[in-house]
């Protein structure tokens, strides 16, 4: 069975989409994307688009549910590389991808991730203490 | 074009896309036709399991334009008004194929009765009006 390959760098999981996914394809990538955020603890999934010449409203259901899913994971999701007529059509269509990170290109998306991740930690950190201070 | 399986609609989008092509059209106004084509293709595949698809480069005062006729012998739709409504489906999804698609095309036609299937037809020109 076909399927898309997510690559794990850091933190982060990386996925570039090649083709035109069909159904099936979607699905399954959600489901393995969600099994690896659980294995591997990710704290953050890419998803490269610039390759997807149409995303419709199946295709715009599946990236948010992936966002929702990771979110409930403790992990951002950031989708990049939306090709300009790839957005129109979505907002023609009525779809606006809500909860979902968005990035120009890889790299930006990258950057997205890296910040998110310190402000995360940065939060964390503050509950932490404010929870320390109340000990005090 | 007969779409009966899920796999069937890659190859489709891509005769979608050479249709275009060939009358040029550009870029934005294909991705248009090309998703609208993949909403409904999607929809007689979910509800009707299957069904045809009729291409055709048309002429009409001075415009040239891309027509899909898509029939299908499925159950048909009882209440088109409320089909056409944005996040209505009697389906699990967003409720968002019958009016995104009709949005994005310039002309579209939807002719259901129960029980005797639906055919949809929908025109985008080559200047995307």
């Amino acid at each position: 069975m076909e399927r898309i390959p997510i690559l794990k760098m850091g933190p982060f999981l990386l996925v570039t989409i090649q083709i035109d996914l069909y159904d099936r394809l979607a699905l399954t990538l959600e489901n393995d994307l969600i099994n690896m955020v659980s294995q591997t603890g990710a704290r953050g999934v890419l998803i490269d688009i610039s390759a997807v010449s149409i995303v419709d409203s199946f295709m715009g259901r599946i990236l948010g549910n992936i966002a929702s899913m990771s979110r409930i994971m403790d992990a951002e999701t950031v989708v990049v590389g939306m090709q300009p007529a790839v957005a129109i059509t979505l907002v023609e269509l009525g779809l606006t991808l809500q909860g979902v990170h968005t990035a120009l290109n890889v790299e930006k998306g990258m950057e997205l991730l890296n910040t998110k991740l310190i402000g995360n930690l940065e939060q964390d950190e503050e509950e932490e203490e404010d929870q320390n201070d109340r000990n005090d | 074009m007969e779409i009966v399986r899920e796999q069937d609609v890659v190859p489709f989008r891509n005769r979608v896309r050479e249709f275009s092509t060939r009358i040029g059209m550009s870029l934005v106004n294909q991705t248009k036709l090309i998703t609208a084509a993949s909403e409904l293709v999607r929809n007689m595949l979910k509800y009707a399991s299957g069904g045809k698809v009729i291409l055709e480069i048309i002429s009409h005062n001075a415009k040239t334009g891309v027509r899909l006729t898509f029939k299908d012998e499925g159950p048909g739709i009882a209440d088109i008004a409320l089909a056409m409504r944005d996040g209505f489906s009697t389906g699990r999804s967003l409720g968002l194929g019958l009016p995104g698609a009709k949005r994005l095309v310039n002309e579209f036609d939807l002719k259901s009765n129960p029980g005797e299937g639906t055919t949809v037809t929908v025109i985008h020109w080559k200047h995307g009006r």
